[in-house]
């Protein structure tokens, strides 16, 4: 693979960066910081607001990096709507859609959940009178699909758990969801930069995602769901832009999605973004695939030959993404972390705000190796140097 | 550069099992990091004054066990409210870069790494939930 040559920090003079954090934030390529220097010296300003050269060049470029990421998803554009991240995605979700549940209603999450897929519901419950129920998991750290309770209206679960690197068996979610005619949201923060997603084809109401894990800038998100969802929902936010009308007596509302975009959006954040999504989308993922899938099995092989060391996933390769999260006894995560930073190890570690899923297997926190596409076999070498030293150290 | 971070007198510390204890749940108090999920239980008692019995049970890193470890061992025996204030001096001179008294100078490495210096001060907000009032 040659990717990493695209990514100016990762080719920056010194030794080697062998980044393994891309779960927590993933490089910029060079055509997402071109695309984001374009707008910023060539049409920055406010977008739909203006009609100056400069504001229609701005809303025109926000405008097309909705059909970008719109077309990554094999969505509509009008189902897009930009987000401050996919915590703002699921916020967005919880409130909105929550307006429409009634107390008594139910909705899933599972144990493994990042807490922004955990917390905004627990706070709608606090609101509403909804219930939250906790799908389990199994000792693989894979979401166990069973029989939903049919006051279920709504099942939120990560697409790929951010620690366990597993993927969800979303057609079988999709299914029970279905047979008690609940909704389903997926948590696609960790699949995204992996990969276009088919989301008609996985069947889904609605999709988060953030654009710094996948290739993009700070400060942006997305949340799709289905048009006849966005018309239903109200607003979450109000302010400017996301109105048809406003007088003293009240506002209408405008149509979705700008109807979820109160006042200025992440305009930058949101062309990268959709460069981001354009550039994903002409890149060879079957080859990318399985130089993501090799490396992980590096990673599986050479920790499970590391006296001590447990990994908390799926030990296979099957229905799984290049996120490996382990234990390595009487070793601390962050003391694992510092010590592999020394050789240029960029790692994750801690409870990767997943509370839950470590309380299950017993742990305060794991260390955690996330790979994207630039990830080669001398970052997988520097990790096992960096690692074996930590080892040395700390046990 | 963190070559110096876990050299052998802060690991020595880190591994003082002196004042470590198997404490049950509800013993003691017990802080939280919530950032990284580390966890500090310290037990001990006043006695006129004098802190004693102390023990701890840290679920956290090398830096987080070493402090426990080392604010136990200056505290126990001693004035409670005179030894943590001294303490309290000693490891905030430390984490700014200046001196400190053993067996705070082991921790001068840290002073670099602005993100541990929350590992390092675990074992002092619980010390002082326990002998609040001192």
């Amino acid at each position: 693979m040659t990717l990493r040559r695209h990514f100016p920090l990762l080719n920056r003079p010194g030794p080697r960066i062998a980044y393994l954090d891309s779960g927590a934030t993933a490089q910029t390529p060079d055509i997402v910081l071109d695309a984001v220097r374009k707008f910023e010296t060539h049409s920055r300003a406010n977008v739909k607001r203006g009609v100056h050269r400069l504001a229609e060049a701005a809303t025109e470029a926000y405008a097309k990096a909705r059909e970008q990421v719109a077309a990554y998803l094999s969505v509509s554009a009008d189902e897009i709507v930009f987000t401050s991240g996919c915590t703002g995605a699921i916020n967005l979700a919880a409130h909105s859609f929550g307006t429409l549940l009634k107390p008594g209603d139910e909705i899933a999450v599972s144990e493994l959940e990042h807490h922004s897929n955990i917390v905004p519901w627990h706070m709608l419950a606090t609101r509403s009178g909804v219930k939250v129920n906790f799908l389990p998991i199994d000792g693989e750290g894979r979401v166990v699909v069973q029989t939903l309770s049919p006051r279920t209206k709504l099942v939120a679960l990560a697409h790929v758990s951010n620690v366990t690197g597993a993927v969800l068996d979303v057609a079988a979610i999709v299914a029970e969801a279905k047979r008690v005619g609940a909704r389903v949201l997926l948590d696609g923060a960790q699949r995204t930069p992996h990969g276009p997603v088919d989301i008609p084809a996985l069947g889904v109401d609605f999709y988060a995602f953030s654009g710094h894990k996948t290739f993009a800038p700070h400060g942006v998100g997305v949340l799709w769901a289905k048009a006849e969802l966005l018309d239903a929902m109200p607003p979450f936010l109000g302010g400017g832009e996301m109105i048809a009308s406003v007088t003293t007596q009240g506002f209408t509302p405008a149509k979705a999605p700008a109807k979820f975009e109160a006042g200025t959006p992440p305009i930058s954040g949101a062309i990268g973004l959709g460069a981001a999504c354009a550039w994903l989308a002409t890149l060879d993922w079957a080859a990318i695939a399985a130089h993501e899938l090799r490396l992980t099995g590096r990673l599986l092989d050479g920790l499970r030959a590391v006296d001590g060391v447990t990994v908390i996933g799926p030990q296979g390769l099957q229905c799984r993404a290049p996120v490996v999260s382990f234990d390595l006894a009487d070793a601390h995560p962050h003391d694992i972390c510092q010590i592999m930073d020394r050789h240029g190890v960029a790692l994750r570690g801690g409870h990767h705000c997943a509370q839950p899923l470590h309380a299950k297997f017993d742990l305060a926190g794991t260390t955690r190796a996330s790979l994207a596409l630039y990830c080669e076999d001398a970052d997988i070498d520097l990790f096992f140097a960096g690692l074996a030293e930590a080892k040395r150290v700390l046990t | 550069m963190n070559d110096a971070l876990y050299h052998d007198a802060l690991m020595a510390l880190a591994k003082d099992r002196t004042h470590a204890a198997a404490l049950p749940p509800g013993t003691g108090v017990t802080v939280d990091n919530p950032l990284c999920g580390d966890r500090v239980t310290l037990d001990g008692k006043l006695e006129n004054g004098i802190a004693r019995d102390l023990r701890h049970k840290v679920r956290g890193c090398a830096l987080c066990q070493a402090s426990a470890a080392a604010l136990a061992r200056v505290l126990d025996g001693k004035p409670a409210a005179t030894a943590i204030a001294e303490a309290q001096v000693a490891v905030e001179s430390v984490l700014a870069g200046g001196p400190a008294p053993a067996p705070w100078d082991a921790f001068a490495p840290v002073a670099r790494h602005k993100s541990r210096h929350d590992c390092v001060k675990l074992p002092f907000s619980a010390v002082k939930s326990l002998f609040s009032g001192t």
